[in-house]
């Protein structure tokens, strides 16, 4: 286990005894190993239907899905699932444990020795941004955004190559959903495992996926790209109204300064706007049409002007 | 007058408080503590004991079939309800016939009444566990087993006992109809007490006042036990 697996959804429905309509219509879609998939609509899109089929906690009717070219119905689905991370909404945290007893639930489902166990227990509580303290408190004893910390060392303890996550910040308030949202972020970066990821919030699905899937009533998939693509050419209506119509910004929100070609910096620079190269094109150029300026310098690590933007450049970008 | 077992107050050669039956004669406990109040006191906690006991593993077995084949509930239910409308004395004489004048016919009767109270504890308690973290469970591969055994009946002591202390109490306020039947238990003093042409006062309220005070110290010793068995539920919210 650990690295990352490839997902493949080949074809695949799913309807629920008494229900009209399908719950997922003829579902096909390939998430390369590593990547960020997040599947995203409105209620009734079957994006977490979609997702508890690939543990299979929802039984499939036709098609097939595959991680890294096995059926996922080759394995026992308890065995299945000891390989797969998994998180919720509302973390699901065993109260009668420990916040480490918690985190090493899978771990000792595996047998793994005591020892192996309580370093990776370790591990992972550094690695969410939880005290080595805290493995002895209980869940009551924590906050919502600690709760969802552990919910997430507990999928990864297992060093799973497939992280399933299901609204995992949907129950949040604003200020810890961003905070947790740059930091698995950067734990993707750092542990590199596909990951899939449900959300009904086209905001997080841009700012955390690098591929998006997008479902619509029924279960069928509207468009499957990247942000960049969806916001420059939606699909159909669906997508368009979906992915908002300030979706131009949108796209310059996922492009940083430091990210593109600048013009030369103008020999003396004085007065005028300054940004960072961390700064998104979007901010820069709500601080230019703001200021009622056309261009901005930006500056380089030292401080020193390393380019200038204008809002005609910024234009350009959106072509691409 | 100092023989084992029950013992007539000896008016003859009894201090004035027993002589003109006073409120509580502190005299005559002290006398009678030995031979008659500690062992009906050691009885009634056997009584007790047994009864719960006995009615705790039937309602977890009934309660856990329950849990695994919902159809079980029910009948299990009215069954233990309609034993606990059978009024004790009754009872004792419908299971007579078969089980005869012995403790076995007592424990039957109690373990009947603390059913109605333990079995459908037990079925909430054991579904208690908030369905997201069933879900989380099933979903980290733990078998339907695993789930039982590691996450359902943890999470379901703290109900449990708290079903436990009500069912303890009752029993041993339900205990003293023992007597009615066998010389067994607090309720042999009271009932003895009562057959006399006056009533023995003192003997009437000590024996009452160790069912209470055994009722209590039960209970404080469950309170004990839920806190150590489920750390977690007295702690952080």
């Amino acid at each position: 286990m650990s690295g990352a697996a490839e997902i493949v959804f080949e074809r695949v429905t799913k309807r629920y005894a008494g229900r009209a309509g399908a719950a997922l219509t003829d579902l096909s879609l390939t998430i390369p190993a590593g990547s960020f998939c997040v599947l995203v609509g409105p209620s009734g899109g079957g994006k977490t239907t979609a997702l508890k089929l690939v543990n299979r906690l929802v039984a499939f009717d036709e098609g097939e899905i595959r991680i890294d070219g096995r059926s996922v119905t080759d394995l026992p689905a308890v065995e299945l699932r000891r390989g797969i991370g998994y998180v919720i909404q509302q973390a699901g945290l065993f109260p009668h444990l420990t916040v480490g007893d918690n985190i090493a639930t899978v771990p000792r489902l595996l047998s793994w020795p005591k020892g192996r166990t309580r370093a990776r227990v370790a591990e992972l509580l550094e690695l969410v941004g939880l005290e080595a303290g805290d493995g002895q408190r209980y869940p009551a004893q924590l906050s919502g955004g600690q709760r969802q910390r552990v919910g997430l060392a507990r999928a990864l303890a297992a060093d799973p190559p497939l992280l399933l996550m299901d609204e995992p910040f949907g129950a949040l308030d604003p200020i810890t959903r961003i905070r947790l949202q740059d930091e698995l972020a950067r734990l993707h970066r750092e542990v590199a495992k596909t990951v899939i990821f449900v959300t009904h919030d086209i905001d997080e699905a841009i700012k955390m996926g690098d591929r998006i899937a997008i479902l619509r009533q029924g279960g069928v998939l509207a468009q499957y790209d990247t942000p960049d693509a969806i916001l420059a050419r939606p699909a159909d209506d669906f997508v368009a109204q979906f992915v908002g119509e300030d979706r131009a910004l949108r796209r310059l929100g996922l492009i940083r300064l430091g990210d593109i070609e600048l013009a030369p910096p103008p020999e003396e620079v004085d007065g005028g706007l300054h940004a960072s190269r961390e700064m998104s094109v979007r901010n820069a150029v709500s601080l230019m049409l703001g200021a009622g300026v056309e261009s901005l310098v930006v500056s380089g690590e030292d401080g020193v002007p390393a380019g200038v933007l204008t809002l005609s450049h910024a234009t350009e970008l959106l072509r691409e | 007058m100092t023989a084992a077992g029950p013992v007539i107050p000896n008016f003859g050669g009894a201090s004035s408080c027993v002589l003109r039956n006073g409120l509580f004669c502190l005299g005559w406990v002290r006398q009678h503590w030995s031979d008659t109040l500690a062992p009906a006191l050691v009885q009634h906690l056997e009584l007790t004991v047994i009864a719960v006991g006995l009615g705790f593993a039937i309602a977890l077995a009934g309660g856990l079939a329950a849990h695994r084949y919902r159809r079980a509930e029910q009948p299990f239910s009215v069954v233990s309800a309609l034993l606990y409308t059978i009024p004790s004395l009754a009872l004792f004489q419908l299971l007579v016939p078969f089980t005869g004048i012995s403790l076995t016919t007592i424990e039957i009767a109690l373990v009947a009444y603390t059913l109605v109270i333990l079995f459908p504890t037990i079925v909430v308690a054991l579904r208690s566990a908030p369905p997201e973290v069933l879900e989380a469970a099933r979903g980290m591969g733990l078998t339907p087993r695993q789930i039982l055994v590691r996450i359902e009946l943890p999470l379901a002591v703290p109900a449990i006992v708290g079903g436990l202390r009500i069912a303890v109490v009752s029993t041993i306020s339900t205990g003293t109809i023992a007597a009615f039947l066998m010389p067994e238990g607090l309720g042999h003093p009271i009932i003895f007490a009562l057959s006399e042409p006056h009533p023995f006062k003192t003997e009437i309220y000590a024996a009452g006042a160790l069912a209470i005070g055994l009722a209590l110290v039960c209970d404080a010793t469950l309170v004990v036990a839920r806190a150590l068995l489920a750390p977690w539920s007295r702690r952080g919210a």
